[in-house]
């Protein structure tokens, strides 16, 4: 094989997998992981990007993404005007606060000459600044709450179209990526991955207990998916409905499969997108900078380049786009649930074996291995239970037949691990290794 | 008296609960910084082994309850907890010789083999949901309560009652047994001088005929047995959950970091530290200023610093903290 045509084989290789379950299970199915899929795509080129260009290790991604999805709401929700007028500014005004107080804190820490004069300072700073905060958030956020709890109880969103949401999932992510890249970016590989771990589940629990946020684990059903319609608007559509039958599929059938071609079609042109800046940046003097940092971090400062600014930038780059991934799921599932979220193993780990099995630093490669890992991953599902009933199928009903088909689902992780060990054992570069390009 | 009220209601609410979480946190965080001394990578796994072996120890507890035999007044899940440690160390050195083994011979750089650990991570918390499933188990048995809240205070008079539940007495007394044997261990046995020397300086010890496969070996052992440990005493204490393991990660890796990576008498104290912040930073004060601040300075709410929801912030903010001012950790970590 020839190094040009070897994507191109696994990408079909993998093409003929998807349209085989297409034909042997069913088009929906098919679809849903390949929708799955392309958004783990765009995950794992935002992980390749902080990973494979930086050599950043962030393993807070399920955090990340769960911003991307926070923006769904907040932009494209409809406004929920009795919130606003409950006291939603005055949250504003307490966050503003709060911020202010953080940024006095560390330009007092900077700025003041004396060491116990900064201590004294920053300690003032922080007891004011926290009844500050707690004065002016604790009965705004009560009197939010209090609206309409069982249906609302949210500060509502801003009634806006929802591919705005990606662009401000990718500012939420970015801004909160900023903030730990401000703290943690100096440390060794090994504690910025423990950072990144705590920061993830940081953000998850905000959201999953600032009711006035997001409801919380009470989540928000029926998100806006603008421009992909309805599938119930679909049934009722006489064009539609005529469509459907020229081609002789019922109608609620051809609803589903015409919504998760659009959805596909959405996401994978987002993908195409990204896939093209990215490719495109890094074949610039900018790429070459960035492997040459990621290399040899001494020589490349020696040569005059700012490491320490081109790993913020690349750190905040990469959540962005993961933010973005966020965004998209949100608007496919059609819900947000920050509890669901709280997973890292399907929404940070899962992500990092996509990356290492298609090659870190090649982003066709993440995109490879997106494809792959998640058709693995929702296959073995359905598919070790099944295979468990045959291996049983001479054993007696029982506790432990019944015990063996019911973990069979769980058969996904162990596999999904076996692959990640395997390939860092046999291959370590992936599948599509990053180009040398000398 | 008020003054006595308080500080019994201190001791109930923060003291004794913070002191089991501590040995809790500093026996994971103990196996944390034995695998990062010896062979020097963070290991992801770590939760998912302290998961796993909680859960062998929970069916053979199982299996021991339905046979009748019980400890008595101790839980049963003491007996069984020697054959989870068995059934650990089988697991561990089967890794190291599959997965392990190939990169520490091949010199891959710490940050692959952290890699390959998140791989066994997902191995062994999908072999754990296997054997045991993903709800709730609570294995607990024997007595419930040393001296219980009623008891207490008909013994004392005191108005504030406090209980002294019999896994807590378990956990700290096990805990500070396991200690003490490791460090005799570190110390004073030709095997425990050899690991020590391995850490500090793999090539000086190399020469002075160290076997690093037998260290290693060694090393996964004794890993394998706090792992187990530390995760049967959480689980007796709080409740056998997979995912719960998985999240102590955190506060585990904050606790081994904030002592310094690497030096065992660190992982305590950091354990130490991380525990006593988390529980009293969570804690709702109201109770004990109610005994000693007169009516009208009392605070409006229930005085807490920080909701529960976010004890993981705090972990997360001394990890930070540390890191930042001294990197190396309070205890200066890099070697055991």
């Amino acid at each position: 094989m020839t190094r040009l045509n070897r994507p191109l084989i696994y990408f079909a290789v993998i093409g003929l997998l998807y349209l085989s379950i297409g034909i042997l299970q069913s088009w929906m199915l098919a679809l849903t992981v390949l929708n799955d899929a392309l958004i783990a795509a765009v995950m794992a080129l935002g992980v390749n990007m902080m990973w494979g260009y930086a050599g950043l290790f962030n393993i807070g991604i399920s955090g990340f993404f769960a911003l991307g999805g926070l923006a769904v709401v907040l932009v494209s929700n409809s406004a929920n005007l009795e919130a606003w007028n409950a006291g939603t500014p005055r949250i504003l005004l307490s966050l503003l606060c709060g911020g202010a107080f953080v940024f006095g804190g560390v330009a007092a820490y900077r700025k003041l000459p004396s060491a116990w004069l900064r201590v004294v300072v920053i300690l003032l700073l922080t007891g004011l600044g926290w009844a500050t905060f707690e004065y002016v958030y604790t009965p705004a956020v009560e009197a939010v709450e209090a609206v309409n709890p069982a249906s609302a109880g949210n500060i509502g969103g801003m009634g806006l179209p929802v591919p705005l949401a990606w662009f401000v999932g990718a500012g939420f992510a970015a801004f909160a990526a900023w903030v730990v890249a401000k703290i943690a970016l100096g440390l060794r590989s090994d504690y910025l991955a423990i950072a990144t771990l705590g920061i993830g589940q940081i953000i998850i629990s905000v959201m999953k207990n600032e009711i006035w946020l997001d409801r919380g684990v009470k989540d928000v059903y029926d998100l806006h998916r603008w421009p992909v319609p309805k599938e119930v608007n679909l049934q009722n559509a006489d064009w539609f409905i005529a469509a459907a039958h020229s081609m002789g599929i019922d109608v609620r059938t051809a609803s589903a499969l015409f919504v998760g071609i659009c959805f596909a079609l959405i996401s994978a042109t987002v993908l195409v997108f990204l896939l093209t800046l990215a490719e495109t940046s890094l074949n610039s003097p900018w790429g070459r900078m960035m492997r040459a940092i990621r290399d040899n971090e001494v020589a490349a400062e020696a040569m005059g380049k700012d490491v320490k600014k081109r790993h913020l930038q690349i750190f905040v780059l990469g959540s962005a786009v993961v933010g973005i991934g966020g965004a998209l799921y949100a608007v496919f599932h059609g819900i947000f649930s920050p509890h669901s979220y709280d997973d890292p193993l399907r929404y940070t780990f899962l992500i990092w074996a996509m990356v290492i099995l298609g090659g870190s630093g090649n982003n066709f490669g993440s995109t490879l291995g997106a494809l792959v890992v998640m058709l693995i991953w929702i296959q073995a599902e359905s598919l070790g239970p099944a295979l468990m009933h045959l291996i049983t199928a001479h054993l007696s009903d029982g506790p432990l037949k019944s015990q063996l088909i019911n973990s069979a689902v769980q058969i996904r992780l162990p596999l999904v691990g076996i692959v990640l060990i395997a390939v860092l054992r046999f291959s370590p570069r992936g599948l599509l290794p990053e180009r040398s390009r000398n | 008296m008020e003054i006595l009220n308080a500080a019994v209601a201190l001791l109930n609410y923060v003291i004794i609960p913070a002191t089991s979480y501590a040995a809790q946190l500093s026996l994971g965080a103990l196996g944390v910084t034995l695998v990062y001394g010896i062979l020097r990578f963070s290991n992801f796994a770590h939760g998912d082994t302290m998961a796993f072996g909680t859960a062998i120890t929970i069916l053979f507890t199982w299996l021991l309850q339905s046979f009748g035999m019980t400890a008595g007044p101790l839980p049963t899940a003491l007996i069984a907890l020697p054959i989870g440690i068995a059934a650990t160390s089988a697991l561990l050195l089967l890794t190291d010789r599959a997965v392990y083994r190939f990169h520490r011979k091949t010199k891959a750089p710490p940050v692959r083999l952290v890699i390959v650990s998140m791989g066994v991570m997902f191995v062994m918390n999908g072999l754990t949901r296997f054997i045991i499933g993903v709800k709730e188990r609570n294995f607990a048995d024997g007595d419930r309560f040393i001296i219980n809240a009623a008891q207490f205070r008909h013994l004392t008079g005191l108005h504030e009652g406090l209980a002294i539940r019999s896994t807590t007495a378990i956990t700290v007394v096990v805990a500070i047994v396991v200690v003490g044997l490791l460090f005799w261990f570190l110390n004073n046995t030709w095997t425990g001088k050899a690991m020590r020397a391995f850490s500090d300086n793999e090539d000086l010890s190399l020469l002075s005929g160290v076997n690093p496969e037998y260290v290693v070996k060694v090393t996964w052992l004794i890993v394998a047995a706090l792992a187990t440990i530390a995760g049967v005493l959480y689980g007796l204490d709080k409740a056998f959950k997979p995912f719960t393991y998985f999240q102590m990660l955190l506060p585990i890796f904050a606790a081994s970091v904030v002592g310094g990576l690497g030096n065992p008498l660190g992982a305590i104290g950091g354990g130490i530290v991380i525990a006593f912040s988390e529980v009293s930073l969570t804690y709702a004060w109201r109770k004990v200023f109610s005994y000693l601040l007169p009516e009208q300075f009392l605070p409006h709410g229930i005085a807490q610093l920080v909701s529960i929801d976010y004890k993981y912030a705090i972990s997360f903010i001394i990890l930070v903290v540390v890191l930042l001012f001294k990197p190396t950790g309070l205890f200066s970590g890099r070697s055991l």
